[in-house]
Formats: structure tokens, sequence, C-alpha cells
């Protein structure tokens, strides 16, 4: 399997890393039925106050893996190890990892300070002890008098910190988060996007998170994991993703994308020369291709294209505008390009823009380090 | 509804009422609009309400009143109670001619309709001999003269009458309500002295409302400890096998109570299957058989049995609904096993089996033909007692007596468990 790691290395905050991996999956593997496998052969080092996303399609495997570190599920096949201790034989709650859960799997039968102080109890810390850091782990989410609710009266918002407060409040070094903000409508999303984010970076804990929404990878993770049938697809930090994937998929989950197939006729290095199917030459960047004469999809971000450039980049194409969707801050231009109708193109809306209108033929550019050769897409 | 939300929020008069566009206050417009919904509602459930009116609580109705209702003295001896209301019974003498000379007008009449025996058997219940006493005295009454002292004539054809406790039974129940049911059916009796414990040797319904209480609960917990670990499992199977087991849990409805129940008087019998095999595996020897059936052992072994899916089905429903994702929470939380089944996931399970408790409780309080069959004389229930009082002894008004303390004591037990577990915290699905 192909896994793209050290990519991401270049985030000045995340230098932990030098002290060690905090989990390493090593060979892992899982099969529930026996007869496919869920999670192929996982290789992965979370370093030590690391923000790590899971992120992958529904069925993508990145669950399992979340659940396999908790130890809800036993890994057919390999090793894990926290702190460098295999755990693949400690039951979940002698892990001391704390976790979040889809549907915070509040207990509905105790008050939120008693939720609280589950953890505490079971670990036998003294009452003085468990007021305080309750108290300290409602005030951290800004929930300091709802110590005597009960989850049910709570809003989605409020229980969702409840369940964050509840998972930190044993002071565990690593906390698992599956896709916790999945029940909040988008606002209430993004203000607990940060609200998480700034608790780790105020904390330090190791996080390793596990979401379908691209946006919340992007915006919160220090490394993220793409998954994709059992396999991470890439391994980087949030930019790199974006601006580098490494083969189609990532490229195409990751953000919007225009896709061109191809072949490749010539690579020299630096760039290479693809030829379209409806004969157009493009210059690109090859970063997934075998060489010449192999099959190609090129990916091209939207907001790197340019309408009629007044430079010269690499590539300049004739398009023929389809239709105009007006988003407020950009307008988004579906065009004909290169016998592809469903070529995207965003045009910032400024002052001085110029009036484009549906029917208008266009040229279009972009230059070959934006455009990436990947692995054909079947 | 909308014509609440069309109101326009200027609508408020000066006396604070609101009122709809057309003036109206809106309370009585909404009434209005609401009304032909409840008359179509009503409607509907007329047909079952009708039928439950007539089949359910009027013979209920009536059977409550039964254990009070004491008309039968003063309708078949109307004059003799009349009379009879001055004398004291506290006195020592006899009532005086006056009484017994209406007696015999009364008698005539009585005999004359044939229902001077029914009385007879009335007063037997209170004290034993009267129904001997009023059966003899109605076969001589008719032959006797129409001239006095009739005092003595009575005395003449039984001394009874010259027994101050049988005019001072008479005059006791020959109101037209009386407790006597009542006091009979908590082993008591109403005597000059006032009300008194019946002696030692004839007190049988305390014992029995205690042993069925006392059965009921215990048949109650067997059915939950039998039935938690089968409702857990059920809920925690994928789907296919649930289904499979669900069916095996629901079979024994499917086949009739008497054909289950003597299914078990066969295994259970001294000569039964179980002791069969306990003999055969040398765990006992032939002489030693155990005793399982006719007794307490019997009910509460058939009646677990019987009544388990009625604890299984609420505990099944209310466990399917609690998400894994608690006792996962719990254990990631640092709980053991055993700690998150017990401080989280079965306080959850609180509601199920609260109502199944209160499902098997009262079908059990109320049982009849299991005790009936396999209970023999020490494992029967107050009801095999109450069928008795219906069908053999006919004396409806103890069983109504017995019948309306069960009840008194099912809807007690009821109150009681709300205040502790909350009758809103109970779950059936």
């Amino acid at each position: 399997m192909e896994v793209f790691a050290g990519d991401g290395v270049q985030k000045a905050e995340w230098k932990a890393i030098s002290r060690g991996a905090a989990v390493k999956f090593d060979g892992v593997q899982k099969s529930y039925d026996g007869e496919t496998l869920v999670v192929k052969d996982l290789n992965l080092d979370i370093a030590r106050g690391e923000f790590l996303t899971m992120l992958g399609p529904s069925g993508s495997g990145k669950t399992t893996c979340l659940m396999m570190l908790a130890g809800f599920e036993p890994a057919t096949h390999g090793e894990i190890y926290l702190n460098e201790q295999g755990i693949n034989n400690v039951p979940p709650h002698k892990r001391g990892i704390g976790m979040v859960f889809q549907n915070y799997a509040l207990f509905p039968h105790m008050s939120v300070a008693e939720n609280l102080a589950f953890p505490l109890q079971v670990r036998g810390v003294g009452k003085a002890e468990q007021e305080d850091r309750i108290r300290r782990a409602l005030d951290m989410v800004e929930l300091g008098a709802f110590g005597g609710r009960r989850p049910a009266q709570l809003s989605g918002g409020q229980q969702q910190r409840v369940a964050v407060a509840r998972a930190l409040v044993f002071d565990p070094e690593l906390v698992l988060m599956d896709e916790p903000l999945g029940a909040l409508d988008k606002q209430l999303r993004e203000q607990m996007q940060y609200e998480i984010k700034h608790i780790h970076e105020n904390l330090g804990v190791t996080i390793v998170y596990v979401t379908h929404d691209q946006t919340e990878a992007l915006t919160m993770s220090d490394r993220v994991a793409v998954f994709n049938d059992g396999v991470i697809q890439q391994l980087s930090s949030p930019d790199v993703l974006y601006e580098s994937p490494q083969n189609s998929f990532v490229a195409q989950f990751i953000g919007e994308n225009n896709k061109l197939s191809g072949e490749v006729v010539a690579m020299d290095g630096a760039n290479c020369e693809v030829r379209l199917d409806d004969g157009t030459l493009l210059v690109a960047d090859p970063v997934n291709v075998k060489g010449a004469g192999s099959r190609t999809t090129v990916s091209l971000r939207p907001e790197r294209i340019e309408l009629a450039p007044s430079d010269e980049p690499e590539n300049v194409l004739d398009g023929k505008i389809e239709e105009l969707i007006y988003l407020g801050d950009h307008i988004r231009v579906r065009m004909n390009v290169a016998g592809n109708d469903e070529f995207i193109v965003k045009v910032r809306n400024r002052r001085d823009k110029r009036p484009i209108s549906e029917g208008d033929m266009v040229k279009v550019g972009w230059s070959a380090s934006d455009c990436k050769a990947l692995d054909a897409v079947a | 509804m909308s014509s609440a939300t069309d109101t326009p929020t200027d609508a408020i008069a000066g006396d604070g009422i609101v009122r709809a566009a057309d003036g109206t206050p809106l309370k009585r417009s909404l009434a209005r609009a609401l009304r032909r919904e409840k008359l179509r509602s009503f409607l509907l459930i007329a047909p079952l309400l009708a039928f439950v009116v007539i089949s359910f609580l009027l013979p209920i109705a009536d059977m409550l009143f039964r254990s009070v209702e004491n008309n039968i003295v003063r309708d078949t001896i109307p004059e003799t109670v009349q009379t009879l209301a001055s004398w004291d019974a506290d006195s020592g003498e006899l009532p005086d001619e006056r009484v017994f000379a209406a007696l015999y007008r009364d008698l005539q009449i009585a005999v004359e309709k044939r229902i001077h025996t029914r009385l007879g058997s009335r007063l037997n219940y209170e004290k034993s001999g009267m129904s001997g006493l009023f059966r003899k005295t109605g076969r001589e009454v008719r032959r006797l003269e129409a001239e006095g002292p009739f005092r003595e004539r009575f005395i003449e054809i039984d001394e009874d009458w010259a027994d101050i406790e049988v005019w001072a039974v008479i005059k006791r129940y020959s109101p037209p309500y009386t407790p006597g049911y009542f006091l009979n059916a908590v082993d008591a009796e109403l005597t000059a002295e006032g009300v008194e414990m019946k002696p030692e040797n004839e007190r049988i319904y305390l014992t029995l409302f205690w042993r069925t209480l006392v059965m009921s609960l215990m048949i109650t917990l067997s059915c939950l400890l039998l039935g938690y670990p089968i409702g857990y499992l059920l809920s925690h199977l994928p789907a296919r096998s649930a289904n499979l087991l669900m069916i095996l849990v629901l079979l024994p409805f499917w086949t009739s109570l008497l054909v289950r129940t003597s299914a078990w008087k066969v295994l259970l019998q001294q000569q039964g299957v179980i002791n069969d095999f306990l003999v055969w595996i040398n765990l006992i020897d032939d002489a030693g058989r155990l005793v399982m059936i006719n007794n307490q052992t019997g009910t509460i072994i058939a009646m677990t049995h019987i009544l388990l899916p009625f604890m299984i089905l609420p505990l099944y429903s209310v466990m399917q609904t609690i998400s894994p994702s608690y006792v996962r929470a719990a254990k990631s939380l640092g709980a053991s096993d055993w700690t998150a089944f017990w401080r989280v996931y079965f306080p959850q399970t609180v509601p199920g089996i609260g109502a199944g408790a209160i499902l098997v409780f009262i079908l059990a309080i109320g049982y009849y033909i299991t005790p009936e069959l396999v209970g023999g004389t020490s494992g029967i229930f107050i009801s095999n007692r109450i069928a008795y009082h219906i069908s053999t002894s006919l004396n409806w008004g103890l069983a109504a007596a017995l019948g309306t303390i069960l009840l008194l004591l099912v809807m007690a037990l009821f109150y009681v468990y709300d205040r502790i577990v909350g009758i809103d915290n109970v779950k059936l699905g």
C-alpha cells in the first residue's frame, strides 16, 4: 500500500513528532466476516500532541480503525501500540483513552455533573478533587452553570460540549472523536470546530478525529489521513492534501476538482505532456504517472483557472460558457472545455470583473504546476 | 389551529382576552374549530366505549355493590325487622310477643313465595344453623294457627328461637347495607361487642391474601431473573437470530394455557419425568421423590413459565432502544464490564423492569387456572377462593368483598409503585 507520510511535516506547531509516536498502527488488518478486509494493512504513526483526522467516505474503514484503537473491535491481524506498549490485549477501560461519540452517549439518567464524575469515580478520585476537576472541565467548555441539568435538557451543542468535557475530565493523553459534530447544524458545527481546536491547543492532548466532512478535516487537523477502501490514500497536512493530492481519489474527495482524462505522451522530469481524449495537448505536473504511454487523469482546481488570461500560462484552451451560477463572493462558471462540459471555473466577484454571459466563447488558462497528472480513473 | 396563528397580534382587546378576527374570544373560536374533530374522534371510540361500559364497568360496579348490599333480610321479613328495632339485644331478654307475631305474618308470605330458605342461607354465613332453622320453621309455620302466643309456638317448633343470639344476628343484619361480607373477607365478624377477629382456627382469608401477595412477588422476581438475560440476549443478537429467539419466546402464547399447565403436571408429579430422571441418575432414591406439584413450588414454577413472555417483551423493547454506545462510552471512561453494566446499562432498563414487573405481578395476583390445577391446597390463590364462592358456595357477597379487597390492594400497590418508581418511568415499548 502507499502511504505518503512525511509530506505534512512542515507545520511549525507540529514539532511533537520528535518525541516519538503516541499511537502506532503496525500492519493492522480487520475483517468482520472473514471474507473481505475492511482495513487492509494499516501502518500509521500518530505523534504525541498531534491532531490527526481520519477522513473518508462511509465504509472506508476509518471508524473501524478508531474502534480498534479504543478497544471495542479486536484487530484481525497486526499490532496497535500506545506509548510503545502493545495494547491488543488491553481491555478498553484500561486503555485510558477519552472518547467522544457520534451521538454523544451522555448517560441520560445522570446529570451533567454526574456524567463528568463518572470517569473520576471509577478511578477512585477523591470527592473534593472530583468537584474541582468537574468545575474546571465545565468552565473549559463554558457550561459552568449547567452541572445540575440532565442531558435531555441541553441543546445539541451543549450536549456536544459536555461530551468533550467528559472525555477530557480524567486527563487522558489521547482523545478519540467519532464524527462528534455530525448531528449539529452548520453554524454550530463551525463554532465547535474552533472550540475543539482551541482545547487541543491549550491542553496539548493527542486527538484522533474521524469525519467524512472534508472542511472539518481541513480546518482542524495537523495531519489528515484520507481513507478509501480500507487503505490510507494520503497522509499529509491539510494544505498539502489540497494542493498536492497524490491520486485521483484524494483530488476528488478533497475540494472541488476538474478532471480531464488523457494519455501521457512525453515526460521531461519536471513536467509531462498529456494528450487529452479530444486531442488537445496539456503540460502538467506528473505526480502519479508511470511514464509515456500511460493513461492519466489530469486534476485541476476551479479557482486556479483564469478566464481570458492576461499573462501567458503554459496551458491556454478555448472554452464555451454553458452556465453561470451566482454565489455572492464568487461566480461558478460551467464551461465546455476540451469536450468536457462539466468544466468548472470559479471567478471571484471583483469590482472590475469583465462582463460574461452564457454562450460566450472565452479562453481559459492555467499553469502547468496547477494541473496534476494523476492515476487514471476507471 | 390555523385560526390561532392567523390572528393578528393586535387582537388583544382592553380586557386582555385574545380575540379572533370576528371579535369572538380566541379560545371559544378555537374550541369551535376543534369541536368537529373531537366529535369525530369520539364517534370512532364510541363502540368500544359502549362495549367496555356494558360488558366490563357495569358488571364490576354491580359486583362491588353486592359486597355491601343486604336488602334480603328487610325484604323477606319486613315487619319483623321493623318491630325488632325497639328490642335491645343487650337486655338479655328475648324479643316480646309483637316481634314473634310479626315474624309469623312475615313467614307466611315468605313461605308462600318460597324465599324463606334464601334468607336462611344468607344468615347462615353469619351464624351456622340459621339455614336449618328457617327451613324447619318454614315447614311448620303453615300449620300454625293464627292465634298466639307466638313466642311459645315458635320455641316449640325449634328451641333455637329462644336463643338470644339468633335474634341478635337477625337484628344486626337487618339494615340494607352491611360491612359483614368485608369483615368476613378479612377474618373478622360483627358481634354484640363490635368488630372482632374470628377464632384462630377459622381464619383463612388473611393468610390467603398474604400468600397470594408473596407468591405473586416471587413469581415476578423469578420472571425477572429468567427474563432479563433473555431480553439482553435478544436485544444484542443480529436481527435474524433475534427473530428466531423471539418466536421461541412467543411460542407458549400459541399453545393452550391448559395444555401448558397439564404439561407441568406431567413433568413435576412424583411419578413424573423430572423425578424419574433424578431417581435414574441416583440423585434421590425412590422413596425420596420430590414433591413439586400440588403445592406452592408447582404454582410458582408453572406460573413463572406462563408469565415469562410478559416480562421479556417490555424488557426487550426497552433494551432495544439503548444504544450500545452508552456501554462503550462507560468503558472508554474507565468502567469495568460490571460497572458499565450496573451503573450505565441497568439504570436505563429500569423502565422495562417496571413495566414487566407490573404486568406480571398484576396478572399473577388474579391468576386462577394454574393455581387451581397445580396448586393443591397450599398453592391456591385468593382468586380460587373467589371462584369457589361464586360457583360453589354461592356466597356472592363474600366473593364480591374479596374481589373488592383484591382490587384495592392492587391499586394501593400501584400507588406505592408510582411513588417509588414513578409510573411515567414505565415503558411498554
